[in-house]
């Protein structure tokens, strides 16, 4: 509990609210408004974690979402831990556990990093490509040591105990960002009464205003921006949201804003609140003020705990109260360094020397150092820091006027701290999400975003304005030029001009890498990336390796690969990329930066859709008495469907049996509620259907029903149905249960870009009928007792009729069709009465022996007919011949018909095509797997010539006997031969070939 | 070629690693070459490297508009396997299958080959009756498989939800051992120091802006950059830009040209040893040798090249592994990105001659070309060295859209991989 030695006074953090956390074991203090990595600091926590690849010790650096170093563990349950979480941006909160994500037995004594000290020589970048070939056999053991060692934290090991949920949005202007130039945006914008979303990622809005000197009209920056806030929040059409990252940025102004809602709380989310939600924004312009990231240099261990970038030591002073240290030396590239040093010492603390790189610098910053006191070393460079765990010196040495070289005797520095300022990186990521490309501006030494065709505005320094003023000003111009291009403006246009008092900052030097006494390749290691352990001479021996594109620099050394993306280092790498090749900056480009800006929660993109709610269940209206009935279900599409319905102690086999059984002697009654329906009406109903089935329908007769097969354009089966003729302009069209969707589609498809001049309607009708069928030679008995209207005796009502009638006092059509072979009605009635009339049927059932039988019953009943199933008996390969239903094709027709010319090309006119067979075994209690394969030869050497598949096959209780279709090459013209199904346990099963139809091939059955 | 191995790698730490040499050259294009690839990623470096190899043809450049490698072999999810159902595509892959056991040695660049088998769930008895056809007819082809019932997925992967509460609980799988997955960078690289030190010219930063003909017959090809490069046969093998290329001679090719998204999560300690694809949830994952969890699905619906897609394909492919791992939920998507794939309609590869003479294409990988790398390099090779299809590749020339002896292996490729 040493934290009270490190605060200092001010900061924005909560004294009255002292919290408790655990990190590593230990038990430390903090305050609301505390960062997890203010808070370990301030409690002279020095090792955070591990290196990924040397296991170098490692502290906290940045402060936000540039941190590369400070990655821990965080959760205090099985389910509730979440891996590589930035300590800069976990706000802490009360009983917050965290840990360490590499380092063992411990963070601070490690034996990987032992391995790492001894033999980083053996690890440059790629040296797994080059080794760990020979004996190959080992690979597969080397690969299991090499993840181990790779990795960082651990994934969860129990389901997540939180919620997660979307949110959409359709605004005029989402701004992003709430730094001085998107709060001056959103004021500009707010104030015209545009719909505006102003998003930033920290815990709370200001960006570096809240722990900037400068002061706005007199105020302090965090003064300027509670005044700010205020007004934004006055205004009904601004949101405003903290906490809230834009993570992606999409074509068409499609933005995703992924919220915290509560991981600032507690462990787990509040009861009633989500843990994080996802806000799927469309915007009418959409205004990057990013702002900038500062780069640290590119020196001997920079990565010693205790290395930091500038402005994050300010931020821990002036916003979490805290003292990252006691002793500090900078080093600089720009006057905006100088701050930092200003800071500390303002903090009472020692600023040994402020080391930079330049000759000269700016008017302002020099006074501000100089009047304190404080040492400049000009044309300077920290080539060295000395420490392990902790800064405790640095080697100091006088530079050429470029910075290149070493020139002087280098000296030692004592001090515990070492604040870097390379130079801002404007924060360019989001732009280049939807593929603009980055523009390079030589005087400001930096990337801004490029060219985009997205209605995209920029402001601040994410465009190269690094000045306070400018940042408000072009806050101000774009948030108005925002509005306006959504046709919003305000009475008083001119832009607010605010009174900034800050110094002027002269120009930083273009500078990335402070040389060594030795050469690059023989100094200690330069970082470049810190998470993953890239330095600066493995970017050089990557391109002395020809590995020259900055892409194959990033893909050969990891540089970029890490949780941060490379904020930090990959601006570095490009440029120490570029001098290796003696190129330009802009000539060797950017690596592309892709969404996500920082990572985002699986959970948070998923939302709702999780569990039950992955994919809705469909039900049908009889579902309840399934249900009682206990029913077990099968998944079709999205149904759910009754399998079979078992007695007491029966298994699936012998219920199927018991339900064929009942059905081919009595009567069966079936759920068929879940076929896909759709009505079609128009006066070129008839024609369009003639078009999309294979088979005739112009002269289908109003109370006639006719089966169609569906053809793609190459001419493949891939749905089927029966559909009736309502009137001469109206149609009912059954289709597959799982087809419902994509044959709807396919029709829509059609009518709307090939034949949009005809005239006809589809709607799909699926959910408004509820079908019962009933099946059997008792199904024209049963149904007389409980219908009205229709006459159903054979002559009148015959196979392939359809009547309207009513059914157990509802109006009912009723189709004379069979997918059974027996005598059969389908009785369509609208869904809110089926519970109604399937229990009247039930009522009378009894004594005709009535059965509810499943979708596997009906898969027997169908085979022993010979009838297809598409989907099972077809797989999009297979045309209307192939399937010996040449009878269901018609050449007929006055316009063609979707399918024609692909199953008239040479090679689906073959004879010897893969055609739909019966198949008996030889031994008829042998039932023949399902995707079994047939051979003529069970001996021959592998590879087999294989002749085709089972499609369907089961024991047939009717028969007997088992029963099977399947695939056999040339097999129509094979009848009567014996092939051979291989099993998995190397014995084959013989089979006969012969007709599909094993039951009544006459039609007796259902001709009655 | 200065050979890779532990003994080397202790030799070069000892002089700071100052001394390595460069794994390619960066040649001067010269104006005339045997056989030209238009386009330097994997498929079309291992063409080079087994012209050079296999067939003694060494005067071939491969002229490369980016970067080595910088298509969709930089943007797979690195996954390898040969469970195809239709023979012609199992042969394919099988052979690619058996030159990736011994890649590695073979071009003395550890491609990171890991064969630790894939999984491919089934939800729905259809989805099971498939695992069956699938992996009989593999296994009567020659190609490892096997049938898993739920316990003994559960058994291989104890951290997927194998329970009866999910939405479409897992019924079993096929399972092929030999699969695994591949350093995708690594494939690129080792084959092109391999065909550059066989004497190939690797020439990155060259564009082809047209394909020049004489009678019927193209002889060459202009670039961008290097001006006019001839060319006794060409070789087309750019993906994406396939219809692009073809274009410039007047051909149109059956492909569609769609973006396919993938994404990885943050770097986590092992916790997934094997591939898992799931078609009928609709996503696939396994882990990368660094950590990441490797994450895709299916195509975006539109077609374009912008190399990016929409983001509901991403939420539909996270939403389907939460579904297989809801552990996962608080793990961290690090980075989505997106490759131009060019599918086929029945979802197989074009390698094949073209109407114009000495012009050859090999395209039309769609969602699954990584894993065909060598296999596909190998055998146009063969048929660039030839002038005629390997055998192995004749069911997969162009006129099969002609004559309607299409592969459809829609069902192996349901998923993206």
């Amino acid at each position: 509990m040493s934290q009270t030695n490190l605060r200092i006074s001010g900061g924005r953090i909560r004294r009255d609210r002292p919290i408790a956390f655990t990190f590593n074991g230990h038990r430390y203090a903090g305050y609301e408004g505390d960062t997890l990595a203010s808070a370990l600091l301030a409690n002279g926590v020095d090792v955070v974690g591990r290196s990924f690849k040397y296991s170098r010790p490692r502290g906290v650096m940045g402060m936000g979402a540039e941190e590369s170093n400070a990655i821990v563990q965080l959760g205090a349950t099985d389910a509730t831990e979440v891996p590589n979480v930035r300590a800069t941006q976990q706000a802490l909160y009360d009983g917050l556990v965290a840990r360490s994500t590499n380092g063992w037995p411990n963070v601070n004594f490690d034996l990987m990093g032992l391995v790492g000290a001894l033999a980083h020589r053996l690890m440059p970048p790629g040296f797994y490509y080059k080794t760990f070939m020979r004996p190959a056999f080992l690979w597969q053991s080397y690969e299991t040591l090499i993840r181990k060692a790779a990795g960082m934290g651990s994934s969860p090991v129990a389901p997540d105990v939180d919620r997660y949920d979307h949110m959409n949005h359709s605004v005029d202007v989402v701004i992003v960002g709430a730094g001085p130039a998107g709060l001056a945006a959103a004021l500009a914008a707010g104030k015209t009464g545009a719909t505006v979303i102003l998003v930033d990622e920290q815990e709370e809005v200001g960006g570096q205003l809240l722990h900037r000197q400068a002061k706005i009209d007199g105020m302090l920056g965090a003064d300027w921006v509670e005044q700010a806030l205020s007004i934004l929040l006055s205004l009904p059409n601004v949101t405003v949201m903290a906490r809230t990252t834009a993570t992606g940025y999409h074509d068409h102004n499609f933005i995703t804003l992924h919220e915290r809602v509560s991981d600032h709380l507690a462990d787990q989310a509040p009861e009633q609140s989500v843990r994080q939600r996802m806000h799927r924004v469309r915007a009418q312009s959409v205004l990057l003020a990013t702002g900038a990231i500062e780069r640290p240099l590119v020196l001997a261990n920079n990565d010693v705990p205790g290395c930091m970038l500038a402005s994050a030591v300010s931020a821990y002073i002036k916003r979490y109260a805290v003292m990252p240290g006691k002793d500090l030396v900078l080093m600089t590239a720009q006057d905006d360094g100088y701050r930092a040093a200003i800071d500390w010492h303002d903090a009472g603390h020692k600023v040994v020397a402020i080391i930079d790189a330049r000759v000269t610098a700016g008017d302002d910053c020099t006074q501000a150092a100089r009047s304190r006191g404080i040492a400049i070393f000009p044309q300077s460079g920290v080539i060295e820091v000395i420490g392990t765990t902790r800064v405790k010196a640095v080697k100091v040495a006088a530079l050429s006027p470029n910075g290149e070289q070493v020139v002087g005797n280098p000296q030692t520095l004592i001090c515990d701290t070492l604040a870097m300022s390379g130079g801002w990186s404007p924060a360019i990521h989001l732009s280049c999400h939807t593929g603009a490309k980055p523009e390079w501006r030589e005087d400001i030494a930096a990337f801004v975003p490029g060219l985009t065709v997205q209605k995209q505005w920029l402001a601040g320094s994410v465009k190269g304005d690094f000045r306070l003023a400018d940042c408000l000003s072009a806050g101000s111009e774009a948030g108005t030029a925002t509005a306006a291009f959504c046709g919003f403006t305000s009475a008083d246009a001119v832009a607010h001009q605010w009174q900034v008092d800050d110094w002027d900052d002269g120009p930083a030097m273009a500078y990335f890498h402070v040389p060594h006494t030795k050469a690059t390749s023989r100094a200690p290691k330069q970082f470049v990336d810190f998470q993953t352990d890239v330095t600066a001479a493995g970017i050089e021996m990557a391109t002395r390796e020809g590995y020259e594109s900055i892409e194959h620099v990033k893909r050969y050394t990891a540089m970029g690969f890490g949780t941060d993306q490379g904020k930090t280092g990959n601006i570095n790498g490009m440029a120490i990329t570029a001098r290796a090749l003696g190129k330009t900056i802009p000539e060797t480009g950017t690596t592309i930066f892709r969404p996500n800006y920082t990572p985002v929660t699986f959970g948070a993109v998923v939302g709702r859709h999780s569990g039950q709610l992955f994919d809705p269940e469909r039900y049908t209206a009889l579902h309840r008495w399934h249900l009682a009935r206990e029913a077990v279900f099968e998944d079709v599409g999205l149904w759910k469907r009754p399998r079979y319905f078992p007695l007491a102690g029966e298994t699936m086999d012998e219920a199927v049996a018991r339900e064929c059984l009942a059905t081919r002697n009595g009567v069966g009654i079936l759920d068929a509620s879940t076929l896909g329906k759709i009505d079609i009406q128009g006066n070129d109903a008839r024609e369009f259907l003639g078009r999309v089935y294979t088979n005739a329908w112009a002269k289908l007769a109003v109370g006639k029903c006719r089966y169609g097969l569906m053809c793609g354009e190459d001419g493949m089966v891939f749905d089927d149905g029966v559909t009736a003729c309502l009137a001469d302009n109206h149609f009912a069209m059954t289709t597959t249960t799982g087809g419902a969707a994509r044959v709807l589609e396919w029709l829509e498809h059609y009518h709307q870009t090939e034949w949009p001049d005809m005239e006809v309607y589809f709607t799909s009708v699926t959910d408004h009928w509820a079908t019962i069928t009933l099946s059997g030679p008792q199904s024209r008995a049963l149904l007389a007792e409980v219908s009205d209207g229709i006459d159903l005796s054979g002559d009148a009502f015959k196979y392939l009729d359809w009547r309207q009638g009513s059914v157990a006092g509802v109006p009912a059509r009723v189709f004379r069709i069979s997918f059974t072979g027996e005598l059969s009605f389908e009785i369509n009635v609208q869904a809110h009465y089926a519970m109604h009339v399937w229990e009247a049927i039930f009522a009378l059932g009894d004594r005709f022996g009535l059965t509810p039988y499943g979708t596997e019953s009906m898969h027997v009943l169908r085979a022993e007919k010979g009838f297809i199933i598409t989907g099972q008996d077809t797989d999009g390969s297979v045309t209307p011949f192939d399937l010996g239903m040449g009878w269901c094709v018609s050449d007929a027709k006055p316009f063609s018909y979707i399918g024609k010319r692909g199953m008239a090309r040479q090679d689906c006119i073959r004879t010897d095509r893969k055609q739909l067979v019966g198949l008996l075994t030889v031994d008829p209690n042998q039932v023949l797997q399902e995707g079994a394969q047939a051979v003529d030869d069970p001996e021959q050497t592998i590879p087999m010539t294989q002749l085709g598949h089972v499609t369907s096959s089961y024991f047939s209780h009717c028969l007997q006997r088992s029963i099977a279709m399947g695939f056999i090459r040339n097999g129509h013209a094979r009848m009567g031969d014996i092939v051979y199904y291989p099993n998995l346990d190397g014995t084959a099963t013989a089979a006969e070939i012969c007709s599909p139809v094993f039951l009544d091939p006459e039609g007796a059955r259902q001709h009655v | 070629m200065q050979p890779y191995s532990s003994f080397g790698l202790l030799k070069h730490a000892l002089t700071f690693h100052e001394n390595w040499q460069r794994a390619w050259r960066n040649p001067v294009p010269k104006k005339h070459y045997d056989v030209v690839i238009v386009g330097g990623g994997g498929h079309g470096l291992a063409t080079a490297y087994y012209l050079a190899k296999v067939h003694g043809i060494t005067n071939v450049a491969v002229l490369e508009k980016g970067y080595l490698g910088g298509g969709n072999t930089a943007r797979n999810t690195t996954i390898v396997r040969s469970n195809y159902l239709w023979d012609e595509a199992a042969h394919l892959y099988e052979h690619s299958m058996k030159l990736w056991e011994g890649l590695s040695q073979e071009l003395n660049f550890n491609v990171m080959f890991s064969q630790r088998g894939v999984l491919n769930l089934g939800h729905t008895l259809q989805d099971m009756r498939d695992i069956q056809r699938r992996v009989n007819a593999n296994r009567l082809n020659g190609i490892d498989g096997e049938v898993l019932d739920a316990k003994q997925v559960q058994e291989l992967v104890p951290i997927l939800d194998c329970s009866q509460q999910t939405r479409f609980p897992v019924m079993g799988a096929s399972w092929q051992p030999r699969a695994g997955v591949a350093r995708h960078d690594a494939v690129a690289w080792g084959f092109a120091r391999a065909a550059d030190a066989l004497g190939v010219d690797l020439i990155q930063q060259c564009e082809v802006i047209d394909i020049e003909t004489e009678d019927g017959a193209a002889t060459g090809v202009m670039t961008k950059q290097h001006g006019r490069i001839t060319a006794g046969r060409i070789g087309c093998v750019v993906a994406g830009n396939s219809s692009v290329l073809a274009n410039m001679v007047g051909l149109r090719l059956p492909l569609e040209s769609h973006p396919l998204q993938a994404m990885v999560s943050e770097p986590i300690k092992p916790i997934l040893d094997t591939v898992v694809m799931s078609n009928h949830v609709h996503g696939y994952i396994s882990q990368s040798d660094k950590g990441d969890l490797v994450i895709g699905a299916g195509i975006d619906g539109y077609v374009g090249y912008g190399q990016r897609g929409s983001y509901h394909t991403i939420e539909h492919t996270v939403q389907a592994i939460l579904e297989l791992f809801p552990i996962f939920s608080r793990v961290r998507m690090n980075r989505q990105w997106g490759g131009i794939v060019d599918t086929c309609p029945d979802a197989c590869p074009i390698i094949s001659a073209t109407p114009v003479e000495n012009l050859f294409f090999n395209c039309g990988w769609g969602t699954g070309g990584f894993k065909a790398t060598p296999g596909s390099g190998h055998v146009f090779a063969a048929t660039l060295a030839k002038g005629e299809a390997h055998p192995l590749a004749k069911p997969f020339s162009l006129d099969r859209f002609d004559t309607g002896a299409l592969i459809d292996e829609h069902g192996a490729a349901g998923v993206a991989h």
